[in-house]
């Protein structure tokens, strides 16, 4: 660390070109950290996807509805240990903008199939006596302002009710619901299938998937054969698949958001590779004459390649850290669109190890460079 | 002010060691540098003593390797063949590594355009030496703080090199060569660049040096009136030793 001011003066010795290959850094950390945290939050539902359940969904495509009937026959599968249903509701609270997972459900089995949410058993037998009634997960209650007892208007992308116009549906709150192990599975509501397929227009018994909970997470793949094989050739033949594939599956409708995030984040990465990389070069050429007099004075070929990397291990460091860290005040702002208010910690981890990475990269040519200066012809600059 | 006498009062340094002893000893030492496909010879079979405590001027027309021979000293260079033996050592054996490590601990250069790091403080420049050694900051600072002094120069340590005269900013690059106390000072063309008056002072400064503070100097110049302040001074022309008065090789 004694060497820290020496390094540091060095860093500044051209304070603009500093500042600007500086700034190149901080925003391509910052981009770095925005797509990543996104991607994180992605994959995060993937991640803590249950192990032991299964999605039951149309082979045709997640949109098209099965019968409601397939419940009972599900339930007899060898291995099924409880079934439920949702259905996709496109919810939204007074504007598109206030998007809100709402799902019609059968709230004895879902959370007998769920059973990582967390609610009131009184709650749970209001809502089973209140036809509108509904569980509204804590977040979506914080954020919109809801207290138990609200009569909210809830406007459908799809399902009209009454005549073909009227998207616009009205639900009590009877109670509130927590998920503790995904807090972003808090921002949604869940209310009465029996009132929902009672009141819209078309689709009556149908549901929009199943959830299967079966009884040894290690026979998940026969179960979800089983299942398929069992609507073979029927008009609404299955796809099941594990909750982590249906997860993965699900994100894939908007395209893969990792192969998208790494390749903005690779492109901007070659090129950063590149500009730092020559910035690193020049900086050192100008300064041959300094790293032959400090290597006049006794330091070594070795501590002068040290020297040189460390330069360029404080710019970077210093430059993600500061683009990381503007990411992580920007999270907050995006929590209405991905579900997660903070960045990461992994993210960070990984933003910092790729600093130093990119830090040994653009630092060792001109290390390399300073260590095997000639004193005598660099003094000379021969 | 210069000598009257060239060597007459340099029999005893400050310890009492006698100072005659040879600190630099070169033997049948060449250097040729190869310029593409061709070899072109420096310094030829040239022999050398310089006693502990001389202040030796090396003179001579350009390209009479005056320069190279000064690099050989200080370790800077190694001969094409040779020996070149300092303070007992012989450093044409020594790696690059462990010249590094012998030159920080018995060398300090001096040379023509200070060669100070110019984005570093005066006494930024003076530590560097001692950031490889072991000292803790205060102990670094305070010797710092010594050379600076030694040279006039302590109410200047926090400028910078651009803020500082070529005078002020030579007396800077002796404070770094003395700070870590090295027994040799290498100098090349220190008052090259340098007017009259303010050459005299940087020359009054090594003089002082060599008789009160017993080091060994070894000053390359042009000028004859630098060499007046060395106790001894010794010709080059095209790779060898000559007595300036007729031009044989000594």
């Amino acid at each position: 660390m004694k060497h820290l001011p020496l390094v540091w003066a060095a860093l500044w010795r051209k304070k603009t070109r500093t500042i600007l290959t500086l700034l190149s850094i901080v925003v391509a950390f910052f981009l770095f950290g925005l797509l990543q945290g996104v991607n994180a939050a992605f994959n995060r539902g993937v991640e803590l996807a249950n192990v032991d359940r299964l999605v039951v969904i149309n082979r045709i495509a997640l949109t098209e509805q099965l019968p409601y009937a397939y419940m009972a026959q599900i339930d007899a599968v060898e291995g099924v240990r409880g079934t439920a249903f949702a259905t996709w509701f496109g919810g939204y609270y007074q504007e598109p903008k206030n998007f809100i997972f709402a799902a019609p459900v059968d709230i004895d089995r879902y959370l007998a199939v769920v059973p990582e949410i967390v609610v009131d058993s009184a709650e749970v037998d209001a809502m089973k006596r209140t036809r509108t009634g509904a569980l509204v997960g804590i977040e979506a209650m914080q954020k919109y302002g809801w207290k138990v007892g609200d009569h909210i208007p809830i406007h459908s992308t799809i399902w009209p009710h009454g005549d073909v116009n009227n998207l616009d549906w009205e639900f009590d709150i009877v109670g509130t619901y927590d998920f503790p192990t995904d807090r972003s599975q808090t921002q949604g509501m869940l209310f009465n299938h029996g009132y929902f397929d009672e009141a819209r227009l078309y689709g009556k018994g149908t549901v929009g998937w199943y959830l299967v909970r079966v009884q040894d997470p290690t026979q998940a793949a026969a179960v979800a054969k089983r299942i398929d094989a069992l609507f073979a050739n029927s008009p609404n033949e299955t796809k099941t698949q594990s909750e982590k594939e249906f997860s993965q599956s699900f994100l894939k409708q908007f395209g893969d958001i990792n192969f998208i995030a790494n390749a903005i984040i690779g492109a901007v990465f070659f090129t950063l590779l590149f500009l730092t990389g020559n910035t690193m070069m020049q900086s050192v050429r100008e300064r041959i004459p300094e790293l032959a007099i400090l290597k006049t004075l006794g330091y070594s070929d070795g501590a002068v390649l040290t020297l040189v990397l460390f330069e360029a291990l404080l710019m970077c460091v210093i430059a993600a850290g500061a683009g990381l860290a503007l990411a992580y005040l920007a999270f907050p702002a995006l929590k209405n669109y991905i579900g997660v208010a903070t960045l990461p910690w992994p993210v960070i981890g990984t933003g910092l190890t790729v600093a130093a990475l990119l830090a040994a990269l653009v630092g060792l040519p001109p290390a390399l460079h300073a260590r095997r200066l000639n004193i005598v012809d660099a003094l000379t600059e021969r | 002010m210069p000598r009257d006498t060239a060597g007459s009062d340099a029999d005893h340094n400050q310890l009492g060691e006698h100072v005659n002893e040879p600190i630099v000893s070169l033997r049948d030492v060449s250097k040729a540098y190869t310029r593409g496909k061709q070899s072109v010879p420096v310094l030829q079979d040239l022999s050398l003593d310089i006693a502990r405590g001389d202040f030796v001027a090396l003179m001579g027309p350009s390209g009479s390797g005056k320069t190279t021979l000064l690099n050989l000293i200080g370790g800077l260079d190694q001969p094409s063949s040779g020996q070149v033996v300092v303070g007992g050592q012989r450093i044409e054996q020594l790696g690059r590594g462990e010249l590094a490590k012998w030159r920080a601990a018995n060398v300090g250069f001096v040379f023509q355009f200070y060669n100070l790091l110019p984005m570093l403080t005066a006494e930024r420049n003076v530590e560097l030496p001692l950031l490889l050694t072991h000292l803790g900051k205060a102990e670094r600072m305070k010797r710092v703080g010594i050379a600076l002094q030694v040279v006039g120069l302590a109410d200047r340590a926090r400028h910078k090199p651009g803020e500082l005269s070529g005078g002020q900013a030579q007396r800077v690059a002796i404070a770094r060569a003395i700070v870590a106390d090295p027994t040799l000072l290498i100098c090349d063309e220190p008052t090259g660049d340098l007017d009259r008056r303010t050459a005299d002072e940087v020359l009054g400064l090594l003089q002082t040096l060599n008789r009160d503070h017993g080091k060994t100097i070894v000053m390359v110049t042009h000028d004859p009136k630098a060499a007046e302040y060395a106790t001894h001074q010794h010709h080059l022309d095209k790779g060898t030793l000559v007595d300036p008065d007729d031009g044989a090789v000594t």
